[in-house]
């Protein structure tokens, strides 16, 4: 079953990068996922200063705004997507994810199935 | 016909934990497993009158029940994929279930309707439903909810445990030690909702911690872990006072006034003879708390209680736990070793702690002790406080005699 890992920077450092870990750590976490024969994809998202909002309104109207910056204290950093048979097991990769130390977190969601 | 009735309601009590665990774990769907398992107790009310009650009921309702699951995961299309999973036309062929040792799945079952991936507070009702085989609308009387909010809560639950498939299985031994104190907290917290109702008019409810202890001493045969014996031997300890902890009118009376004769003897007994059990290898939170309910339980009365090994296990358990309801009670039990002043003192420490500012426990503790040293006034303004936050009647009830007794 597929699962998708978000990861939620808690705290960022000047550099942009996650307080608590180190670019090592996630060299190393990616190369386990990957080796371990689970890994569907994943990507690491650009600085949250990059981002830019859209959104329609009901009367069709395009407003195009800077951000979202975050009134929250985590924003989505990055993601993997996982295949593994079970919930235990996406949380005990989820776990070893730099991204779940400190002020960060990952969540976990199930891929839907249709 | 009635006969029949009886006995297969007396084979489902026994089995229904059982079956429902059994077939959760094969077909990884908690509604499935409970729809079959009905199923197989209505072919068995059909089928006994007419053929007998088979040598072994257990076995067969576990091999209808079965059929019948596989059965429905044809009949609905969204299995499809999830039948090719799990290859059950192999099972089709499977013979019955052997006479004797069936498998017992219900560790697994304990396990998933704790799983700490659940919330919090949807793994007593869960385990309720599942493990005790309550219907949901004794799950939501058992904890005061409108059965329209226990049926969701529960519908939520076990949906999360089949789409993100939260595994049947119990821990590894490296796992266990992280995971089986959230499966004892939902059973220690079922018995304190029986032991002391939160809310509404009753101060005890009984059939909820008789339930509390039944799935208890399950969960003990099944891992006769320490803390697990530790766990049924506080609740059996504690359990035993229930006759003399309320009047014939439900108001709560006092450790201390309690008649001790009233105090079942056999259950303190079958408490007792598990402590060395529990108490073997480094102090656990159930077992210390055992303890100090042994203590209390072999005095004769207050003045004759062990209280300073019930000050030294709280220590210990306030290492263990270091939590400001367990500094309270030990803050308690050194008033009784020490003296008033000292307890207040000490309670008084605590009075910035958030989890105690609202909490009547300590609020009367306080107002008792400034009571006994004679501080009338400010005894009296801190039962009027302690009143205030009082969740059930009976509680205000024995409070506001308090309050009088001191006003007049």
């Amino acid at each position: 079953m597929k699962y998708m890992l978000l990861i939620n920077a808690g705290s960022v450092d000047a550099s942009g990068g996650a307080a608590e870990c180190t670019v090592e750590d996630w060299m190393v976490y990616d190369k386990q996922v990957k080796d371990a024969g689970i890994f569907v994809s994943g990507e690491s998202l650009a600085d949250l200063v990059t981002a830019t909002a859209v959104r329609v309104g009901a009367d069709g109207t395009r407003v195009v705004t800077d951000g979202p910056f975050a009134e929250t204290r985590e924003v989505l950093g990055g993601f993997y997507v996982i295949d593994v048979p079970d919930l235990d097991v996406a949380l005990d990769w989820a776990a070893r994810c730099p991204g779940a130390l400190g002020s960060g977190s990952v969540v976990v969601r199930p891929i839907a199935e249709f | 016909m009635v006969d029949e009735r009886a006995a297969v309601a007396a084979v489902f009590r026994e089995e229904h934990g059982r079956l429902l665990a059994a077939l959760a774990r094969r077909f990884g769907d908690l509604d499935l497993a409970e729809e079959a398992a009905s199923e197989a107790v209505e072919a068995a009310l059909a089928h006994w009158p007419e053929h007998g009650v088979p040598p072994n009921p257990g076995a067969w309702l576990m091999t209808t029940a079965r059929r019948k699951a596989v059965d429905r995961l044809r009949r609905d299309r969204t299995y499809t994929a999830r039948l090719a999973e799990l290859k059950v036309e192999a099972e089709r062929a499977e013979p019955p279930a052997p006479a004797q040792g069936m498998p017992d799945d219900r560790l697994q079952l304990f396990f998933t309707c704790a799983h700490p991936a659940l919330a919090e507070e949807d793994r007593g009702a869960l385990t309720l439903r599942c493990l005790a085989g309550l219907t949901t609308p004794e799950v939501a009387r058992a904890y005061l909810v409108p059965v329209e909010t226990m049926a969701k809560r529960i519908t939520r639950a076990k949906r999360k445990i089949r789409d993100a498939r939260i595994p049947f299985r119990v821990p590894d031994a490296d796992e266990l030690p992280a995971r089986l104190p959230g499966v004892l907290q939902v059973l220690y917290s079922i018995f304190t909702e029986g032991y002391a109702a939160s809310s509404g008019p009753h101060l005890q409810r009984l059939d909820l911690a008789e339930e509390a202890i039944r799935l208890t001493t399950v969960l003990a045969r099944l891992l006769p872990d320490r803390e697990v014996i530790g766990l049924r031997a506080l609740m059996l300890l504690v359990h035993a006072r229930r006759a003399a902890r309320t009047t014939p009118e439900g108001m709560p009376v006092l450790l201390e006034h309690q008649d001790r004769g009233a105090w079942d003897r056999t259950m303190i007994e079958e408490g007792l003879a598990l402590l060395p059990q529990a108490l073997s290898g480094p102090p656990g939170r159930y077992g210390v708390q055992a303890a100090i309910a042994a203590l209390h339980d072999e005095a004769a009365d207050i003045t004759t209680t062990d209280w300073p090994q019930i000050v030294a296990l709280y220590d210990v358990l306030h290492v263990l736990v270091p939590s400001p309801i367990i500094a309270m009670n030990r803050a308690a039990a050194i008033a009784m070793r020490d003296g008033p002043a000292e307890g207040l003192s000490l309670l008084d420490d605590l009075a910035g702690e958030p989890r105690l500012r609202h909490h009547h426990p300590y609020l009367a503790a306080r107002a008792d002790l400034l009571a006994r040293l004679g501080r009338r006034h400010e005894a009296i303004a801190a039962y009027e406080l302690a009143l205030n936050h009082a969740a059930t009647e009976p509680d205000r009830a024995l409070l506001q005699s308090r309050l009088d007794a001191l006003k007049d």
